[in-house]
């Protein structure tokens, strides 16, 4: 392990190469970089409206990084974030519609079992692994796919399908967005009407997910750095044969710490359908949040706080990305998901800093000699 | 039902032949000992390269090599990551994953005039004995089938020849097993792991070009969806070994075939379903087979000369 100080200059040193990295590629398609990224910087922060949207990116990205966070710190891979996220919307979308319960009990009460269910999900992948010794990498690979379908299935019922590929939405009492009805009410009109910012903002579907995100970074912080629990789940991230010799019982450790990775994504599901989309519709492929969360995990350094900072970069850069591709610029949004790939192929590779440190070093030494 | 059954036939060998060349990708890079999770990257950037290399030139062929190059150097990138640095090949995997088809489809975009998808070519990869048999006849349905699927059995051929009877096949499961040792017997650990990885790199390349260029006939985002991710399991499930990576593709392939074949009938049977089938028998088989699979001893391991 490296000392947190330098993981965290890698980070940052990465994340200027991953700038200048996707700076020279869209220099050598044709396309200015400054004005790529000035467009870039003013379609996050630009207004209110902006701002909100690119959180409404990061909520679950944030989310589905901690709960990578989580499995990385038992020395587990979960690539499985993905299938947990589906498996926790897919509760969501099934519960929101079909339960009748009053307001705020309605989404609690989806929230507790949608992360149950994703944490049962994680948790298979961990069982295996404890019980069979199968490789959680594969397990969870095939688990996203079984989930992915899964979800396509239940899309499928008819009861359930509002028309080809789109289910019902959720009921009302079970939307997590701010003002949910009232804005759509006389009343609310009116007074938004009078408030052109606020009517702005309150356009998007911002919602209570960045808050419950931000309670969840929190809990994590508190799990991994207060807690018995987290000590031996770190134990067993740092030498399972130690952990073992000191008492942990490491299978269950493992199995806990898959658990809680699913749980994580599955209330991150649950959250993107409460908030956001209110439905589920068809799937034809990944929608890539699980595999954005392992980049987040990873900028984030493997902490909590690293993973709502990084979650936030990844959701701006990705709101933002859908600027550029609009006129005069036209420039690929897919540019961010270069940016962001090779400043993960640089988090991978810390000894390549050592060189760099080292061939500066000598130099310096040369230029004293002289 | 004879028809029916060289349909089944035909199209689990179509599907197949993607998967083949990506998963024997797999082995020969874990089998040096470095793992490869880029697979589903390097096939993306080559199905992308082989469509629209395919679409300007108008010959198939120099597509189909072109996307085997444009991956051998994204395989190239994950060698010096891995070899060079000493890097965490998993994470190198991932990054791969976003670069490739994130590259692409911004290639696309800036080639063919902002759209996510290339130009259908015009002239697909030809057909191995076409017009030999009868129109829709039982062999016809088996035998007619793309030059690329050839070349896949015979590249899943040649690879179980080299790794199993030849010194350079011993040299490369030797490095994977046990680095030190092979380099006692003056192997250069290095050059043969650089050699597997652009390989695999190549080979992956090239199943994504006999995506774009025989099973379809351009490039889109969502043509490659996990099939990367499937070649990697059919990987293990193979237990690292060509001929094993081959029939675990075959039963992948066939699982398409019977969700082509039943959307085609009247048999009520949920597609969804069906789709999960394979994952649900890749997951079954690694309960029951785990501890005879094992992964080559160093996989995974950089390794550092003292």
């Amino acid at each position: 392990m490296s000392k947190p100080r330098s993981k965290l200059n890698i980070i940052f040193f990465s994340v200027v190469i991953g700038f200048l990295a996707g700076g020279i590629i869209l220099k050598l398609a044709g396309y200015s970089p400054i004005e790529v990224y000035f467009i870039m910087l003013k379609g996050t922060f630009g207004s209110l409206k902006f701002v909100s949207y690119g959180i409404l990116k990061a909520t679950p990205l944030i989310l589905t990084g901690l709960s990578v966070m989580f499995a990385f710190r038992t020395g587990l891979f979960n690539i499985g974030a993905e299938g947990q996220f589906i498996v926790g919307s897919i509760v969501a979308a099934s519960m929101g519609y079909y339960l009748h319960l009053p307001a705020i009990i309605h989404p609690i009460v989806i929230l507790v079992i949608a992360t149950i269910a994703g944490g049962l999900w994680g948790g298979i992948a961990g069982f295996f692994k404890a019980k069979f010794g199968v490789n959680e990498v594969i397990s969870t690979i095939m688990l996203n796919w079984i989930a992915l379908y899964l979800s396509n299935y239940v899309v499928a019922i008819e009861s359930f399908a509002r028309r080809t590929n789109v289910t019902h939405s959720i009921q009302s009492t079970a939307s997590i967005r701010l003002l949910g009805e009232w804005k759509k009410t006389e009343a609310g009109l009116d007074w938004l009407s009078g408030h052109p910012m606020l009517f702005d903002l309150f356009k998007t579907q911002i919602n209570f997910g960045i808050v419950v995100a931000i309670l969840a970074v929190v809990l994590s912080g508190f799990i991994l750095n207060k807690t018995t629990l987290g000590y031996s789940l770190k134990a067993v991230g740092y030498n399972k044969h130690a952990a073992e010799f000191g008492g942990i019982d490491v299978k269950k450790k493992v199995f806990t710490s898959m658990f809680i990775a699913g749980a994580i994504s599955g209330l991150a599901g649950a959250l993107q359908v409460l908030g956001v989309s209110q439905n589920l519709s068809t799937l034809a492929a990944m929608e890539g949040y699980g595999f954005d969360g392992i980049a987040v995990a990873l900028m984030g350094a493997n902490t909590p706080l690293g993973c709502l900072f990084s979650g936030l970069f990844f959701g701006a850069l990705k709101y933002g990305g859908t600027k550029i591709q609009t006129p005069p610029i036209n420039a690929p949004s897919e540019t961010v998901n270069i940016m962001v790939g090779i400043i993960v192929l640089f988090i991978a590779m810390p000894k390549l800093f050592d060189v760099i440190k080292k061939k500066l070093a000598e130099r310096k030494r040369v230029k004293m000699d002289d | 039902m004879i028809r029916s059954l060289g349909f089944i036939i035909g199209t689990t060998l179509m599907y197949s032949t993607p998967l083949i060349f990506a998963a024997l990708g797999g082995v020969i890079s874990e089998r040096s000992g470095v793992i490869n999770i880029g697979l589903e990257g390097m096939l993306a950037f080559g199905a992308f390269t082989g469509a629209s290399v395919g679409y300007f030139t108008g010959n198939p062929w120099i597509g189909f090599i072109a996307g085997g190059l444009a991956s051998g150097l994204i395989g190239l990138i994950h060698a010096i990551v891995s070899v060079t640095f000493h890097g965490d090949q998993v994470v190198s995997g991932i990054a791969i994953n976003f670069i490739g088809p994130g590259l692409a489809i911004f290639l696309s975009r800036k080639l063919f005039s902002g759209a996510a998808m290339t130009i259908p070519v015009a002239n697909k990869i030809p057909k191995f004995l076409s017009g030999v048999f009868p129109e829709n006849s039982f062999m016809e349905n088996v035998f007619k089938q793309d030059w690329t699927t050839v070349i896949a059995f015979l590249t899943a051929i040649l690879m179980w020849f080299v790794l199993y009877k030849t010194v350079l096949g011993l040299r490369i499961m030797a490095v994977g097993e046990n680095p030190e040792a092979a380099d006692t017997l003056g192997i250069s650990v290095r050059k043969i792991r650089y050699g597997a990885v652009i390989t695999s790199g190549v080979l992956a390349g090239l199943g994504g070009a006999s995506m774009s260029l025989a099973v379809a006939s351009n490039f889109f985002p969502t043509l490659i969806s996990g099939q990367g991710f499937i070649a990697l399991a059919a990987m293990i499930f193979g237990k690292w070994k060509p001929h094993g990576a081959l029939g675990a593709c075959l039963i992948f392939g066939l699982a398409q075939a019977l969700v082509v074949y039943l959307g085609g009938t009247t048999i009520e049977v949920s597609t969804d379903l069906l789709n999960m089938l394979p994952y649900v028998m890749t997951l079954v088989i690694l309960l029951g087979v785990v501890g005879s699979a094992n992964a080559p001893a160093a996989d995974g391991q950089p390794y550092e000369k003292e």
